[in-house]
């Protein structure tokens, strides 16, 4: 097992940059998330680090050992494929045994090890059979299954389970959980799925046009996002955003946007942007039906069980808002919007104001 | 039946046996004796002799044309696969400049009529001191079959979805290995269809087979076939049994590998 420091990498396809310049580290045994919308890049660097593509600048190390001139066989990292990429005319032992095969291990060790993955993902019913006759969720473990049966020093696990169905993925989202306890080796973790990062990850790395725009815990990334990108990525249903200027008065600071002024307290970091354009944003759970200062018409309420959406017409915009299961508004009545103000962000230009006492 | 499904069949039945009357007729003739070759009104039913076969062998040296065959069939073969197998891989998967060029001047060269590249050919390989041995057929063989070898093996490749080679990459292969291990296994239908067109061609091939070989020691079946005719005779029998011979191996093999040949040729035929 090994850790992994990716420094200045980059690269283009032709005249197209794909990676702008990247550096992160992942600490050995760690969980991380590459996430970001489609088109980011986050294959390309998962291709980089297993060696199938090559970088034009950078380094990539794992442990302390630069690898970025290895072939994908001296650099023993596992992939699972976005498309599993199973190979066709192999059942799923042949499939498990393959990279063993390769490796001349003999025959009883490549048989133990392979029944043992086949145990820990629960296929050990269909062995025998061709991946042309499994359902999209075997398919997804026996490529689960190749990629652990050699215990490399690196997963790299390419949207695994984009294909498959909801619940399927919230289950083998546990499943994958419990899996990175038991082998405790180093992962990397592609997905543009934020449910995902967020239950999977130690340490997101949130991509944006070949850049890093922000790196941390998925707690970080949702209590205190870097900048509007990162705050409209993370979060569902997306967070408000509502454009206004701050103005400060006597010592306090005011947020004031149309007909609605949001009173910040006395916040000396603020006065220096005093006069700007701003822009706030506030999640949708921070904002609940109760005596406040956003007012509007319902539009929409959503039922989903456990909580009702509220879509709220106001004069600054369509505000989303979340109220508690029992809620019995309807749609086209008044409401009134109560903001917890410790949830609130602002910023400017693009990027987060370092609020100090907001959170 | 409904006279239009009869109609249907009636005119397969037609095509199919037109088609197939030559190669009845001279299984018929090759089954003859002496006597039933010439005999008129003719007869239906041959007597099942095989006499011809024996002299065709004994008298006509039909296992040396054989053996020559076999030979430079199955090298030709050999050789044009193991190069187009290469080729077409790198054409299939390496980020290569002019592809289409390359695709296109291939299919070009395949289309050259062979009288036009007769002369050459021979000049080359009298130079070399080739002609009359078996690379001095060979080789022709292979430059004119590499066309159809790399077009049908790149289409193939172009299928197989990259990445499995990756896959296999990552689980430890080398390119080299990715190739024989994953890529060739699964274009199987493809590979064979491709040693089947070679080979056939190569078994029939007549000019450059006359024009290259003089010498009887070289000289392959069909040439050998056309030479059982000597100045003052036409020994029929004989040479219906040696095309029996010539041709029945070929069906065989077609047939006995029907499924795979025609899934590969209209694999190619749709994609490629
Ligand atoms: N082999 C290639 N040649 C040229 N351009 C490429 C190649 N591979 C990827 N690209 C380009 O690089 C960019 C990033 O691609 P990449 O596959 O890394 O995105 P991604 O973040 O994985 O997206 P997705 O979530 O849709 O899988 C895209 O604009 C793509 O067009
Ligand atoms: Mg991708």
């Amino acid at each position: 097992m090994a850790g992994l420091t990716i420094k200045n990498l980059k690269k283009s396809f032709g005249t197209n940059t794909v990676i702008q310049d990247i550096s992160f580290d992942v600490s050995d045994g760690a969980f991380c998330i590459l996430l970001g919308p489609s088109g980011c890049g986050k294959t390309t660097i998962l291709r980089i680090i297993a060696g199938l593509e090559e970088h034009d600048e950078g380094e990539i190390f794992m442990g302390n050992k630069e690898v970025g001139n290895l072939s994908p066989k001296e650099r023993d990292v596992a992939m699972v494929f976005q498309s599993y990429a199973l190979y066709p005319h192999m059942n799923v032992y042949e499939n498990m045994a393959f990279s063993l095969k390769v490796r001349n291990l003999s025959k009883d060790e490549i048989d133990s090890k392979v029944r043992e993955a086949a145990r820990l993902l629960d296929i050990e019913d269909f062995l025998d059979r061709k991946p042309k006759k499994l359902s999209g969720g075997q398919r997804q473990r026996v490529a689960i299954g190749r990629a652990i049966v050699r215990s490399p020093q690196l997963f790299l696990f390419d949207e695994p389970l984009s294909n498959l169905d909801a619940r399927l993925r919230s289950t083998m989202r546990v499943e994958l959980a419990k899996l990175h306890q038991q082998l405790g080796t180093t992962i990397v973790y592609v997905t543009h799925d934020q449910i995902e990062a967020m239950t999977l990850g130690d340490k997101i790395i949130l991509l944006d046009k070949g850049i890093i725009q922000q790196v941390g815990t998925p707690q970080e990334l949702y209590e205190r996002p870097s900048n509007l990108f990162v705050a409209t990525f993370i979060g569902s249903p997306q967070i408000n955003l509502i454009e206004g200027s701050l103005l400060s008065n006597e010592g306090r600071m005011f947020f004031k946007s149309g007909g609605l002024t949001i009173d910040l307290g006395p916040r000396t970091v603020l006065e220096k942007y005093s006069g700007n354009t701003v822009i706030l944003g506030i999640r949708p759970e921070s904002l609940t039906p109760g005596n406040g200062p956003i007012v509007g018409s319902l539009e929409i309420i959503e039922h989903i069980g456990s909580e009702n959406i509220l879509y709220v017409a106001t004069d600054i915009g369509r505000i989303i808002a979340k109220a508690p299961p029992d809620f019995q508004g309807r749609a086209g009545e008044g409401i009134s919007l109560a903001l917890r103000t410790t949830d609130i962000h602002l910023f400017y230009k693009g990027i987060r104001i370092a609020v100090g006492v907001l959170s | 039946m409904k006279p239009s499904k009869l109609l249907f069949y009636g005119i397969i039945f037609i095509i199919i046996f037109l088609s197939l009357l030559p190669f009845i007729w001279f299984v018929h003739t090759s089954l003859k004796t002496e006597g039933e070759v010439t005999a008129i009104p003719p007869k239906l039913v041959p007597s099942g002799s095989l006499n011809f076969y024996r002299s065709a062998i004994t008298d006509y040296n039909l296992l040396h044309y054989v053996r020559n065959s076999v030979i430079v069939a199955g090298a030709t073969t050999c050789v044009t696969l193991f190069i187009s197998v290469f080729a077409a891989y790198a054409l299939a998967r390496l980020r290569l400049k002019y592809k289409g060029l390359i695709m296109g001047s291939l299919l070009l060269v395949s289309m050259f009529p062979q009288i036009s590249i007769a002369g050459p050919v021979w000049k080359i390989l009298q130079a070399l001191g080739w002609l009359n041995s078996y690379q001095g057929l060979i080789i022709p063989y292979v430059t004119l079959t590499l066309p159809l070898g790399v077009w049908i093996l790149t289409s193939f490749f172009n299928e197989l979805p990259k990445e499995l080679e990756d896959a296999a990459r990552i689980d430890g292969c080398t390119r080299i290995q990715a190739l024989y291990k994953i890529v060739i296994p699964l274009a199987a239908p493809g590979v064979f269809t491709a040693a089947i067109l070679v080979f056939i061609y190569a078994w029939n091939e007549f000019f450059f087979a006359l024009l290259i070989m003089t010498q009887q020691k070289f000289q392959t079946l069909p040439i050998g076939i056309a030479l059982f005719q000597g100045q003052y005779t036409l020994p029929w029998g004989e040479i219906a049994a040696a095309s029996t011979v010539a041709t029945v191996p070929l069906v065989v093999v077609v047939f006995l590998f029907q499924k795979r040949i025609v899934s590969g040729l209209s694999a190619g035929a749709i994609k490629g």
